[in-house]
């Protein structure tokens, strides 16, 4: 530790030092007799100011101030996998052991388990040259999950010392490393890396996969591709967080980061509860083995909410030049955003938009620019995809952090209150939502959906689409005037809105669906909206096709067919032919 | 470390300014003396090198300039703790105005308390039993959640507050209390709450906390805190169930409005300092359970929504931190409705694992899924009718407002009835038999053959 400078000034979460002092910016700083842990965040020749990460009670004036020589950083190894961190990556349950079960100030811990024994494999030879980012070492950090121990991206040069395989704590060294200027480096199983610096990578590529969630209205409608950014934006109670659970539970990445920035306990208590007891459909292991928890509740110090998305991400970075697809769950950016504002206040900073500091456009694209599908150091390919929880305020869409995160992601799910209220979940408007990722993931769905994929999301859209506009009709003057195609084509909305979109997250098969349930969920409706039109054409009443009892038994097969058993759905073509044959030989 | 300063640097709302302080501690106690030998409660909230600014909470009226002496304790703001809480009435800081005497504590507790590690949490599953059909079936309220209710100037929310009260303590045993903190509610409010307590003969299991209207504004900011210092005592220590009620949240954000402004700095919406979320947040994040006691704090906050606005920032906020809300609706109010239950825009987000095979009955979440919809298609009729009246309505529009008119008159308006979770499910069935089984598509055949045929 550096020589230490004394405190002078403090307002809540941000301390400052009086006169010119050694420290620099972003440096990570213990303030106090306690230790608390703090980052400076301003510099200039008469004051320096530092934000704290835990509360700032009980500190005085004159209490030293210690310097630490690096940024904060976040520590990177096997053992990051189901374990749950504070937004600063110290392990919660290494605090309750320490502090029982309200979090004291000053704990300090080390982020992984130092003692844990890990098996490893060396996959470097002595006289190998290495370069940044590359893979010297393997280790089954949990079932699901094979950990590559990578060299820090910023080291390379030649291996002159290679340990046997067996296993090794933490901080062991398993092998040495010169670089180009005879500096010997041991290396260990894990490495540290600022939160607040994008990990380098070799080049980045276009995103043409897509994520699939197993939601319907996402995959279908909406879908984002891995190594892309979604906004989910929605008031309270329209099912944020929901759907936020239900992507870091069936999404097909191969590994989640949840972050619970500034939201409630309980939720992350679920959460943790949830994945440990869920079975991954893909691995058939439990969830938690790909799943890393971040949690800030809304009680916790605000500095560490800021804080707590960029450990996140970097977590997921880390993952991602391991050749992994991550997945990054943010709930909630604004909060994160209204950290900014809270910090930018106290700093007396000239506020702009509704108080929040001039520079939020930048932070938030700053952040949402780390999403991307690469080429990473370690010859792989690996994506981070970010999806965004946004909580504007009075569910006003138009509020800053709203409009500035839908100029930096391509992907918006607009929650809307009235479908909440109307208990229609996911209560993903259709009419606001948008991705423009259609056009990069169209020849995937081509090539392993099936062929008209795309054609029928395009008719199920339009559907929608004229559903609205003719519901304007209706509002006014009822839905007895329209003619028989339009009364028709609401029927068919009706369907599709029920019978598709609605999904219930809490039924053993609906919660997941594979595309290619979609798919033919899909067929089967536009087959009975392309029949009833021609029967419709021919002035049969609407009435008597209602009558047969299909569109009933439609909106039910999301139930009645199990994934498993996908034959099924074939077998409504034909009872649609049958139910409707009469009408069309007449 | 106990230090004594003389005089004042500057004055302005509730905040002081001191300078040359020896020694102050961030958000420290202070008590200032007056000429007249009063006294005054007040903390550190900045600091700049000898200058310190104390937020004073009850006014600084009468405050000189030169005399005032400022006694700082160096220890946060704390308040005595012990079973004997039970029973008694505090004021707005914590102090006894019953006239039965100081409490004799057996611990402190700092009234800010400590965040609760979210590994530490339990998730809470037991449903608390109102006794009222829109609250048990469709907004299930659950020991441990923080459930308020948003309410208006002039509607019944401290009636449905105490009939809450008065039906879940029935149902449980003694292990139950009651945390009571007033701020800012008139005198006469909080005369019903203490009326309403003794005639429900539970007079003996609340702990009140009282800052009327009349009382010093600053003081507000600290009652919630005091009242849940008490509560978090009662249940992780003594293992008691504790249902906390705040009333009324919006008066206390006003206060931070106040000092916010005093103290300059950059307002947010409305006003109401940047902060507020966070600060909110560490009141409603108080309650829980947790790994290693027997308790529970449940918390039901109740805030007036200003001009019955839902998106007012302190509405806003609140939603967005507590687990669901209790909105009231004046229209259903006037009608004569009561509890004026807005089931549509009302929530619990706990609900869905409290309730169904082995909590309640298996058919209650399709049944409450189901009458959500259909009530939002009332909703859609009425605006319907209001255009094209109606007589004009189709035979299923007319169903459907037939039924809503059961609904709000029957479901919703019980009056001060209590019951059971039996009797508020059979009756969901009931308004459902009055539409033809396939217009209920909320609910599988399995559960229709077995509750809608009868």
């Amino acid at each position: 530790m550096k020589e230490s400078n004394l405190i002078f000034g403090i307002n809540g979460p941000v301390v400052t030092i009086k006169g010119k002092t050694t420290l620099s910016m972003l440096e990570m700083v213990y303030v106090g007799e306690q230790k608390l842990v703090g980052e400076v965040i301003a510099l200039d020749s008469d004051k320096t100011t530092i934000q704290v990460y835990e509360d700032t009670a009980g500190l005085a004036p004159g209490e030293p101030v210690y310097g630490t020589g690096s940024q904060l950083c976040a520590e990177l190894g096997p053992g990051i996998l189901q374990n749950i961190f504070d937004g600063i990556e110290r392990p919660l349950l290494a605090l309750q052991a320490q502090s029982g079960a309200f979090i004291d100030k000053g704990l300090n811990t080390s982020a992984l388990d130092e003692e844990k024994l890990w098996d490893v494999t060396l996959c470097v030879k002595e006289g190998d040259l290495l370069s940044g980012g590359e893979v010297y070492a393997e280790t089954q950090e949990t079932p699901a999950i094979s950990h590559k121990i990578m060299l820090s991206p910023l080291l390379s040069g030649k291996i002159v010392s290679v340990n046997p395989d067996g296993a090794y704590r933490l901080r062991d060294t398993i092998a040495v490393l010169e670089d180009q200027r005879g500096e010997r480096h041991e290396l260990t199983l894990c490495q540290r890396w600022p939160i607040r610096m994008p990990r380098p990578v070799a080049k980045r590529l276009t995103a043409s996969r897509p994520l699939i969630t197993g939601q319907r209205i996402l995959d279908t409608l909406f879908p984002v591709a891995k190594g892309g950014a979604a906004a989910i934006p929605g008031g309270f109670g329209t099912g944020k967080t929901m759907t936020q659970h239900q992507l870091a539970k069936w999404c097909d990445a191969d590994l989640i980061v949840y972050v619970g920035c500034g939201e409630r306990g309980n939720e992350m208590t679920q959460a943790l509860q949830e994945f440990s007891e869920l079975i991954d459909p893909r691995t058939g292991k439990s969830l938690m083995e790909r799943t890393v928890l971040i949690a800030n509740t809304s009680n916790m110090p605000v500095a560490a909410r800021e804080a707590s998305i960029y450990t996140g991400i970097t977590l997921a970075e880390y993952y991602r030049d391991m050749g992994y697809h991550a997945a990054i769950m943010a709930d909630s950016t604004s909060r994160w955003a209204e950290a900014l504002r809270e910090i930018s206040g106290r700093l007396e900073e000239m506020p702009a938009d509704e108080g929040f500091p001039a520079y939020l456009p930048s932070r938030l694209s700053e952040f949402y620019e780390r999403a991307g599908y690469m080429e990473v150091l370690s010859h792989g390919e690996g994506s981070v995809t970010i999806i965004g929880a946004v909580s504007p305020q009075g569910s006003d869409f138009s509020e800053p952090v709203t409009q500035n995160t839908k100029r930096f992601t391509r992907c918006f799910w607009a929650l809307d209150k009235s479908l909440a209220y109307a208990r229609h979940y996911p209560a993903i408007n259709w009419t606001n939502s948008y991705s423009e990722y259609l056009g990069d993931l169209e020849q995937w769905y081509h090539d392993n959906v099936g062929a008209d994929f795309m054609q029928c999301r395009e008719e199920i859209s339009s559907i929608l689409y004229e559903e609205s506009s003719l519901m304007e009709i209706v509002k006014l003057i009822g839905a007895d005037v329209l003619p028989d195609d339009q009364k028709l084509t609401i029927e068919i909305a009706r369907l599709i809105r029920v019978g598709f979109l609605q999904q219930n997250a809490f039924h053993p098969d609906d919660t997941y669906v594979p595309p290619e349930k979609q798919l033919k969920m899909m067929r089967v409706i536009l087959y009975l909206y392309h029949k009833c039109q021609q029967i419709v054409a021919l002035q049969v009443p609407i009435g008597r096709l209602l009558e047969t009892g299909l569109f009933d038994k439609l909106t039910k097969m999301k139930y009645d067919v199990p994934n498993d058993r996908l034959d099924l759905l074939d077998a409504y073509l034909s009872e649609i032919d049958n139910a409707l044959g009469n009408y069309i030989r007449k | 470390m106990i230090t004594e300063h003389r005089g004042l640097r500057e004055l302005n709302g509730s905040l002081v300014i001191l300078e040359g302080v020896q020694h102050p501690l961030n958000e420290e106690l202070v008590h200032l003396k007056l000429d007249d030998g009063t006294e005054r409660t007040g903390r550190v909230v900045a600091i700049e090198g000898d200058k310190v600014a104390l937020q004073v909470f009850e006014g600084t009226r009468g405050l000189s300039m030169v005399n005032t002496r400022t006694i700082l304790t160096g220890k946060p703001m704390e308040i005595p703790l012990s079973p004997e809480l039970l029973g008694r009435v505090f004021d707005g800081l914590g102090r006894p105005i019953d006239g039965l005497g100081e409490i004799y504590p057996v611990e402190m507790g700092n009234v800010n308390g400590q965040p609760m590690n979210p590994v530490s949490r339990v998730y809470p599953r037991d449903i608390i039993k109102t006794g009222i059909s829109s609250i048990d079936c469709l907004t299930t309220l659950i020991r441990g959640q923080k459930l308020p209710i948003f309410s208006g100037s002039g509607m019944k929310h401290n009636e449905l507050a105490v009939q809450i009260v008065r039906q879940a303590s029935i149902a449980d045993s003694d292990d139950f209390a009651i945390v009571f903190a007033a701020m800012g509610v008139k005198n006469d409010v909080a005369e019903y709450f203490r009326q309403s307590f003794e005639s429900a003969g539970v007079m003996d299991r609340v702990v009140m906390f009282l800052n009327v209207s009349n009382d010093p504004i600053i003081e507000r900011i600290i009652t919630p805190r005091c009242a849940l210092t008490a509560a978090e005592y009662l249940a992780f220590k003594e293992n008691k169930h504790i249902l906390v009620i705040l009333t009324d949240m919006t008066s206390y954000c006003e206060a931070l409005r106040e000092f916010s402004s005093s103290k300059g700095e950059i307002p947010g919406r409305k006003g109401f300092p940047g902060y507020l979320y966070s600060d909110l947040a560490t009141i409603y994040e108080r309650a829980g359970i947790i790994n290693t006691a027997k308790g529970s704090v449940t918390q039901i906050p109740i805030l007036t929504m200003p001009n019955d606005d839902i998106t007012h920032p302190i509405p806003d906020l609140t939603g967005y931190i507590t687990e669901g809300q209790i909105v009231l609706d004046r229209g259903l109010d006037t009608t004569g409705v009561y509890p004026p239950v807005n089931v549509l825009s009302s929530l619990s987000r706990l609900m869905k694992d409290g309730i169904g095979e082995g909590y309640t009955r298996k058919d209650h979440s399709a049944l409450a899924n189901q009458l959500f919809a259909l009530y939002a298609k009332v909703q859609d009729a009425k605006a319907l009718a209001s255009v094209i009246g109606e007589d004009e309505l189709s035979d299923a529009d007319k169903r459907v407002m037939a039924f809503g008119k059961a609904f709000d008159e029957r479901f919703l308006g019980q009056g001060n009835d209590n019951r059971s979770i039996e009797e508020t499910l059979d009756l969901g069935w009931e308004l459902l038999r009055m539409l033809p089984r396939n217009e209920l598509d909320r609910v599988d055949d399995k559960l229709l053959d077995e509750f809608y045929e009868i």
